[in-house]
């Protein structure tokens, strides 16, 4: 210390290697801002695109969105056309989804997560778990005419539609669960443990409760891409013109609920767009874009749903 | 460096009360993590009603010997236990393949490092480990997290907050309330793996005076890396070096008179 200070006074300037520092610092700081504009670019261009589709959606589809909109079936005439039955076959299709791909997936990612052994096999349903959430969404539409449609004889139902996204989000929740699972501190399960907690007390007292926000979190974005998969809905064989709905799944007497609905012949948003589309009129387009802003909104309303619980979780939780 | 002659155990007597009798009792312990040994033969008593220090330089496996007690270890796999721990009067060998963990773990309590309270209720904290056992009439928890938050001087602090989250406390609460949680279960042996390491000067002190006050309850084996902590806190000391008790005997003989050369090395400061 003593020493390099003394050094320090008794050289009589070190402005020649400080010019040479600075003039380094300068052309670092040049690159550093050069690299922050390009970023802006690439952000703005993205951003100013998506609210380009988002605006246009929005003008040609807000002049028809109105509670007829809503409670109309589809119809010959533009004007008239609505989009109850679509809306309902979505509502109704995401209510079979969820039923049966949430337990399956969380089921599935505990036993991969906590029970199963650390050997080969293990590594490969893993792979392979990964792997399923990138198979295009087609491809488990034929999957699901041949099992769902024929081979269990569930027909082009709201139930075959209902299991085939099932299928589809599961590699999602599966995933999402098990990352959730290993967030949560290796020192809480040896807390459990160590006040005699067996290995299910411990998964369902402590576990999925603390990590029941990324759990949420997984299973409303798999149910968000769900709701706007059209391709594999098609394949099942979805109708796309509906002027009826399915029995409702409430009913005013015992036993109150009423499973009739599963085997009925359905249609969702996506399809019911997809059909307004492909028609000349230059009024169904609009119909279309009004479809279209409601299925955004049924979107964003899942997304907010999954960030409102990751928060109200992680509120109560500090490790 | 280290010559490996058995280790030297006192015959140990405090110097007041009455003779104490054996809790539990480590004999020929050896411990693997896959083929690494990690515990070499160890012998050594735990006094019933006292506290016993555990130090020794990182990585000497006193932690490890410590969570061999509980069978923690079992949680992981490629982990072998070798030789008995015995638990007394029953005379129980708590690493048999026939005794299950569970029920190890139901009779030894612990506590860790890092309070590591639940992201619960202060009472749900305490009640955990009674409704593991079954325990869920509403007066009985109540009486017995009343008792347990008073052993672990907590119940003024916390008697009015009960339905508060645990991570409001300070983290010396925290840890009183992990000590309270694992004395609410009645366990026969409390384990304690460095319970004031993550906490400042003042949390420390009251951990240490509850440690002491405790032990009437309860026989306790505390790890720690903090020598005068084990000089202020325990009746017994074991040294321990390379997965190996050097020296086990009463704490003054350890810290005033130790046996051997490697220990007084450790216990000045020249080592470690």
């Amino acid at each position: 210390m003593d020493s390099t200070m003394s050094r320090a006074s008794s050289t009589p300037s070190r402005a020649p290697q400080l010019q040479d520092m600075r003039a380094l610092i300068a052309s670092g700081k040049r690159k550093q801002v050069m690299f922050a504009a390009l970023g802006l670019l690439c952000t703005t261009i993205a951003l100013l695109t998506l609210m380009a589709a988002f605006l246009d959606l929005l003008i040609d589809g807000l002049p028809r969105l109105s509670l007829d909109f809503l409670t109309n079936f589809p119809s010959r005439r533009a004007t008239e056309a609505g989009v109850l039955s679509a809306w309902v076959g979505s509502a109704l299709v995401m209510l079979v989804t969820m039923f049966a791909g949430v337990p399956l997936g969380i089921g599935a990612a505990v036993y991969l997560e906590e029970y199963a052994k650390k050997n080969w096999i293990t590594d490969i349903i893993e792979i392979n778990v990964t792997n399923l959430a990138g198979v295009p969404s087609i491809v488990y539409g034929l999957l699901a005419l041949g099992l769902f449609v024929y081979q269990f004889g569930f027909g082009q139902s709201v139930l075959s539609a209902g299991l085939t996204l099932a299928l589809l989000i599961l590699p999602i929740v599966i995933v999402a669960t098990r990352e959730a699972l290993r967030a949560v501190p290796g020192h809480m399960r040896e807390a459990a443990y160590a006040l005699g907690a067996t290995r299910w007390q411990m998964i369902s007292g402590h576990l999925l409760p603390y990590s029941a926000g990324g759990i949420m979190t997984g299973v409303i974005i798999g149910m968000a891409r769900a709701i706007g998969e059209t391709a594999p809905i098609i394949t099942i064989g979805a109708l796309t013109f509906i002027a009826f709905l399915p029995s409702s799944p409430i009913t005013s007497t015992p036993p109150f609920l009423n499973f009739d609905w599963l085997l009925a012949e359905f249609t969702v948003l996506p399809i019911q767009m997809f059909n307004w589309v492909s028609r000349p009129d230059k009024a169904f387009q609009l119909n279309a874009a009004a479809a279209g802003v409601i299925l955004l909104v049924m979107t964003l309303a899942m997304n907010a749903c999954a960030i409102y619980i990751r928060y109200q979780v992680r509120k109560k939780i500090k490790w | 460096m280290v010559s490996t002659p058995a280790p030297q155990v006192a015959s140990a007597e405090p110097k007041v009360g009455p003779l104490p009798s054996i809790k539990t009792e480590a004999r020929d312990l050896s411990f693997y993590y896959g083929s690494f040994k990690a515990l070499k033969s160890l012998n050594m008593p735990i006094y019933q009603h006292r506290v016993t220090a555990l130090i020794g330089p990182s990585g000497c496996g006193k932690s490890t010997f410590l969570r061999c007690f509980n069978r923690m270890h079992d949680l992981y796999p490629d982990t072998r236990y070798e030789g008995e721990i015995r638990l007394l009067p029953d005379n129980v060998n708590l690493l048999a393949k026939s005794v299950d963990p569970i029920e190890v773990r139901m009779r030894i309590g612990m506590v860790f490092q890092k309070p590591n309270p639940f992201p619960k209720t202060i009472y749900e904290n305490v009640a955990y480990g009674l409704r593991v056992r079954g325990l869920s009439s509403k007066n009985l928890l109540d009486d017995k997290v009343e008792e347990a938050l008073r052993a672990a001087a907590l119940w003024d602090e916390a008697k009015d907050r009960l339905e508060d989250l645990a991570f409001n406390l300070s983290g010396g609460q925290q840890q009183r309330l992990c000590i309270a949680r694992a004395l609410a279960t009645d366990p026969e042996l409390l384990l304690f793996d460095e319970p004031t390491s993550a906490l400042d000067p003042i949390a420390t002190a009251s951990i240490e005076e509850l440690m002491t006050r405790l032990k009437d309850k309860v026989t306790i084996l505390v790890v720690t890396h903090n020598m005068q902590q084990a000089a202020r806190v325990s009746d017994y000391t074991a040294y321990m070096y390379l997965g190996e008790l050097m020296e086990f005997g009463e704490t003054d003989q350890i810290f005033i008179k130790p046996k051997r050369k490697e220990t007084e090395d450790y216990i000045t400061g020249r080592f470690g």
